[in-house]
């Protein structure tokens, strides 16, 4: 069983697709000149500007790098907690 | 005639430049093309080994840029064919014997005269590289389906858009269709993807390249082999002609559906 399922995932990570895949990563970081630790600091400062403002929900915020072509462009989803009701 | 500057580069070494430039210069002059090629890879030449004129040689690019002779005396003729020059490159100098505003001068001077003029840049991303595409039209980059050959692609890409000598057109060289089919080795069109430029051809890897330079006939000079059909087909591209890319093996579909992905015509 255990066989049958690794010869399946093999078969869907093939050294191509591996190849494929860790390219689109380093070729994000090469363009952008950003390595993936100061991508993570650019989000970590993002959110701390934001919740100066307004309280958000951490646990559902999402930053992506989209592509299009050779352009790039960062995608910021930053779910809002819904602010306490005042009278 | 005015001619149209192409420069092949790569960044990454050894991925086929000297031979794509060789193969697609001699195909322009069996299209009846008059061509020049120039070897821009200073220190380290090698064009004129791979076109079979290397006993040929008395004045290279530097004596040219130099005053040490005229212009003239440094075109080697290829007589197999009709109209294809060589400038070769300096072999005791360094790259910096050449400055991007020298080969600006030098295609500006043989452009009334071609068709086509055909640099051979050097690896890298330094001088050699910045002097091949100074005079460019047009800037073709080779590259393998391999992990390092395509990231130093994306990178040439980058510094070419930068140069606004873009964009770059691309040539995959030594795909093996049956590591493609097994899904063992990047396909021309992941590679298309992840580079999000224009193909200009594929050319498969092919043992009668080895043994064509080995005798210093190049391929695209005589007979049918794949690679050769290949460079042919590349060439009629950079003349304006719709081709569409060959089979590689029966895998009809696949081809086609990147036939589908290639820009018209080219310019
Ligand atoms: N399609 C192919 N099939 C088989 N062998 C090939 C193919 N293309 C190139 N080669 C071989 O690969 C080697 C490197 O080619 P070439 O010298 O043209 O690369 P290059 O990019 O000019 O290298 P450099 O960066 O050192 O100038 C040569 O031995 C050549 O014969
Ligand atoms: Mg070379």
């Amino acid at each position: 069983m255990a066989g049958w399922l690794d010869w399946l995932m093999g078969q869907r990570n093939k050294s191509a697709d591996q190849a494929k895949e860790r390219l689109k990563l380093v070729l994000i970081n090469d363009r952008t000149d950003l390595s993936p630790a100061q991508m993570e600091q650019l989000k970590n400062d993002l959110l701390a500007v934001i919740e100066r403002y307004i309280a958000i929900d951490p646990a559902r915020v999402h930053i992506t790098m989209s592509q299009e072509g050779r352009e790039h462009r960062l995608l910021a989803d930053i779910p809002l907690k819904p602010a306490p009701r005042k009278r | 005639m005015t001619a149209s500057v192409i420069t092949f580069t790569s960044g990454k070494g050894g991925v086929g430049k000297t031979t794509t430039t060789a193969n697609v210069a001699v195909a322009l002059a069996l299209l009846g093309k008059k061509v020049v090629c120039i070897d821009g890879d200073i220190g380290l030449r090698n064009l004129d080994l791979v076109l079979g004129l290397e006993n040929r040689i008395v004045y290279d690019v530097v004596d040219v840029v130099e005053g040490r002779c005229r212009l003239r005396q440094a075109m080697i003729r290829d007589k197999r064919l009709p109209e294809l020059y060589l400038i070769p490159a300096a072999q005791t100098r360094d790259k910096n014997a050449l400055s991007p505003s020298d080969m600006v001068r030098l295609c500006d001077e043989l452009r009334p005269e071609f068709d086509f003029i055909c640099i051979d840049s050097p690896a890298g991303i330094e001088r050699g590289f910045r002097n091949a595409i100074a005079p460019a039209d047009q800037v073709v980059v080779v590259t393998n389906p391999e992990v390092s050959a395509v990231r130093d692609a994306d990178r040439v890409v980058g510094l070419v858009e930068a140069e606004e000598k873009g964009p770059a057109r691309l040539i995959l060289n030594r795909v093996n269709p049956a590591m493609v089919k097994r899904n063992e080795m990047l396909s021309p069109e992941d590679v298309l993807e992840l580079l999000a430029i224009d193909l200009l051809g594929i050319v498969p890897e092919d043992e009668n390249v080895i043994i064509s330079t080995n005798r210093g006939q190049p391929i695209a000079l005589n007979g049918k082999t794949r690679a050769g059909e290949a460079f042919h087909n590349i060439a009629r591209r950079l003349n304006g002609e719709n081709v569409p890319l060959m089979k590689l093996d029966d895998r009809q579909d696949f081809f086609s559906k990147l036939a589908r992905m290639m820009r018209s015509g080219g310019s």
